[in-house]
């Protein structure tokens, strides 16, 4: 199926779940939030779709005051078509349930988007820091973040713009 | 070390103690196997078929105790920062650590937005030779081992270190 | 993993240990020495590749890329470059995309070598080892031959390469190839059909076919749980569409289907089909100059693009985000050894604890791309 049959399909089984938006590209679309794991579900399950691998996830930060937003690449390897789902979410609170336990990867995936940015993934058995230690400060691939002086002791030597380094 | 002119028989040699063991020390110092990153791929290509590292008496080790010199190969990061002092030590003594790469030694590639990169590791272990390079090729590996092994033989175990 | 009942034991291996391929460690809870879990501990080499690509320009990224699987470095720029051209909609010249496909290729074989090497000293036998890195340090020389670098090379550039092939280089190559070919029946003699190699490998750690695609395991893994997949093929991208290669699966060849035996062989048998990709490409290679569209400023529209390419661990993908200036929004990339060791826990359940170390090294997991 192509994209906009793709589109075609989620919109008539389940109207009014996709969110307009005029920046997002022909093999993307946006899903509301609060239905995202019913819509995940149905993704995977219907015979017509069978997204049954969930190739990638990005986190992205569409900066300063903008909100967080998770990517979803879905490829069904029995149709052989693949579909990009966005959910945005709130800087201050962002929130969305976890697929983890329809794609299994996903668990690892949420909890690498958890350490880089914070989105916490409801319904995960297991919510950790995966990358950065536990003790670890901040979400480094927000684009406000800012490094950490020092770490258990370590200084972190910073480059200064005039006076070369510290 | 020299051979006294046929004062004693050709396989005799007199030195001095000291100098002795520092020479004995410098010819095999095993090294602990302790691949991080890239170069340690660099280190096995050192250790294996071409290169040998085996002809200049470096044995790798897997455990720490049993080891004499650390090669820290590859970029060392925050979280591995403190596993890298504790598995300095655990090494016996003398024990000497070489920086492969520029990882090791200032951060490398990553010294600028690397926030969770080491920017030199020795900010957590004294370290005695730095090889440069990224990653360094085989040769600037046993070159830097080289130089180390020099270092070891000027080395007097015996005389007493004037602080 | 909470409590710890009665007689079980957690063992702690890594993050410095011979066998996890890097610093990976791995926290095992045993009963005896039976495996009840496992809970890998990640990040030990987390080299804030993300945040890197964030910073600095399109071109800049591309070492990077290289440092993040550095033994298949070849790889992971082809992908990068492959990616990065579908979204600036640029066609690069014929001789491009081959010379692209005979570096692919040939450090295809370098990595798979390596990784069969390395397999074989996980297991116990040495000599494999080094009969596999002597003839990877040939195709090393030819890499160095061709644009300078051992392991790290940033070769592939946005729009073309940086260097042409030198003038002798397909002597040299084919030269290389028939030295190579017969040397593939040698290590089978030496660590494939060995017993011992056999007995530890066979019917251990069982991938079943739903269990890897639904954890997103790739490339030779999944193909040693016979699933037919392979990005070359299904989502051809530069010019493979046109060479004459098999996608070998695993059989079951001494064991289970989906054994740790039949990734292994499978990695075997790859090499052999580059062997014939490459006899192809470097028979057809046409002339031509490799820098005519390089672009003079990587500057791609506003938009994203996500594009898998084959890597020797399997789908290597690059999600790439640009907002119309000339560094990158976001950069990501899909590590195919990163879902590869997701699976490790649900695998070794049950088994001893050398089976999982036996488990492991058939996943062939490179620390550097999985934390990144
Ligand atoms: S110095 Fe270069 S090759 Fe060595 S670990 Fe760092 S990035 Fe890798």
């Amino acid at each position: 199926m192509t994209s906009a049959e793709i589109k075609a399909a989620i919109e008539s089984q389940h109207p009014g779940t996709i969110v307009e938006r005029e920046d997002l590209a022909d093999h993307q679309v946006e899903l509301k939030r609060d239905q995202w794991l019913e819509m995940a579900t149905f993704l995977k399950n219907d015979p017509n779709l069978s997204f049954d691998q969930l190739e990638c996830l990005t986190g992205v930060d569409t900066g300063e005051e903008g909100p967080l937003e998770t990517r979803y690449n879905l490829h069904s390897m029995e149709h052989r078509h693949k579909i990009e789902v966005v959910i945005s979410h709130d800087r201050e609170n962002p929130k969305v349930a976890s697929i983890e336990q329809l794609w299994r990867i996903g668990d690892w995936f949420e909890r690498e988007t958890y350490d880089m940015y914070g989105i916490v993934y409801e319904g995960h058995r297991d919510m950790r820091r995966i990358l950065c230690p536990d003790d670890w400060e901040g979400w480094p691939l927000r684009k406000d973040y800012e490094g950490q002086e020092s770490y258990h002791g370590i200084v972190v030597p910073k480059m200064k713009e005039e006076d070369g380094w510290e | 070390m020299g051979v006294l002119e046929n004062k004693f028989q050709d396989n005799v040699i007199v030195a001095s103690l000291d100098k002795l063991l520092g020479w004995a020390r410098s010819t095999s110092p095993w090294y602990f196997q302790f691949g991080l990153a890239c170069c340690a791929i660099e280190m096995m290509a050192s250790a294996a078929s071409r290169h040998d590292l085996e002809r200049i008496g470096m044995m790798p080790r897997s455990s720490p105790r049993q080891a004499d010199v650390m090669i820290v190969a590859g970029t060392v990061t925050m979280k591995m920062a403190l596993r890298v002092k504790k598995l300095y030590e655990q090494m016996a003594d003398p024990k000497y650590v070489i920086s492969m790469g520029s990882c090791a030694t200032s951060g490398g590639p990553y010294w600028q937005h690397g926030y969770h990169v080491l920017k030199g590791v020795d900010l957590v272990v004294p370290v005695d030779v730095y090889v440069p390079g990224c990653p360094p090729r085989p040769e600037a590996l046993i070159e830097g081992l080289l130089k180390l092994q020099e270092k070891i033989q000027t080395e007097r175990p015996l005389t007493r270190k004037i602080a | 993993m909470g409590v710890v009942k009665g007689d079980q034991m957690i063992l702690n291996i890594g993050p410095q240990h011979p066998s996890t391929h890097g610093v990976l460690r791995l926290e095992v809870m045993t009963d005896g020495e039976i495996v009840s879990e496992i809970r890998p501990h990640l990040g030990y080499l987390h080299r804030c590749f993300e945040k890197h690509s964030e910073n600095v320009t399109y071109e800049q990224v591309i070492p990077f890329t290289d440092r993040c699987d550095y033994l298949a470095a070849m790889n992971s720029n082809f992908g990068y470059v492959v990616a990065m051209e579908e979204l600036m909609e640029i066609k690069v010249p014929e001789r491009v995309d081959y010379i692209r496909v005979i570096m692919g290729e040939l450090n295809r074989i370098a990595s798979h070598l390596l990784a069969l090497g390395v397999y074989g000293l996980d297991i116990g036998a040495f000599t494999p080892f080094l009969y596999m890195l002597r003839d990877r340090e040939r195709i090393l020389d030819m890499f160095e031959y061709t644009c300078g670098a051992r392991l790290l090379y940033n070769y592939m550039w946005v729009g073309g390469v940086s260097h042409d092939l030198p003038k002798d280089f397909q002597k040299i190559c084919i030269g290389f190839l028939d030295y190579f070919e017969p040397q593939i029946e040698e290590y089978n003699n030496l660590l494939t059909y060995n017993k011992i190699f056999v007995e530890r490998t066979a019917d251990v750690g069982v991938i079943p076919a739903d269990v890897a695609v639904s954890y997103g395991v790739t490339g030779p893994n999944l193909r040693g749980s016979g699933v037919k997949w392979d990005v070359r093929k299904d989502e051809p991208y530069s010019i493979y569409d046109r060479f004459d290669f098999e996608v070998p699966l695993g059989d079951g060849h001494f064991g289970t289907l989906g054994d740790c035996f039949d990734r292994y062989w499978v990695r075997m048998l790859e090499i052999k089909e580059s062997v014939k990709i490459l006899r192809q490409a470097l028979k057809d290679i046409p002339g031509g100059d490799v820098h005519q569209m390089l672009p003079k400023k990587i500057r791609p529209p506003k938009g994203s693009v996500y594009r898998r390419t084959e890597s020797p661990r399997g789908d290597l993908g690059y999600y790439i985000m640009s907002d119309g200036t000339p560094t990158p929004y976001r950069v990501k990339m899909r590590s195919p050894a990163f879902t590869a060791l997701s699976v490790l826990d649900e695998v070794s359940r049950g088994w001893m604890i050398s089976d999982v170390i036996a488990i492991l090294g058939s996943l062939d997991i490179v620390l550097g791309e999985i934390d990144r």
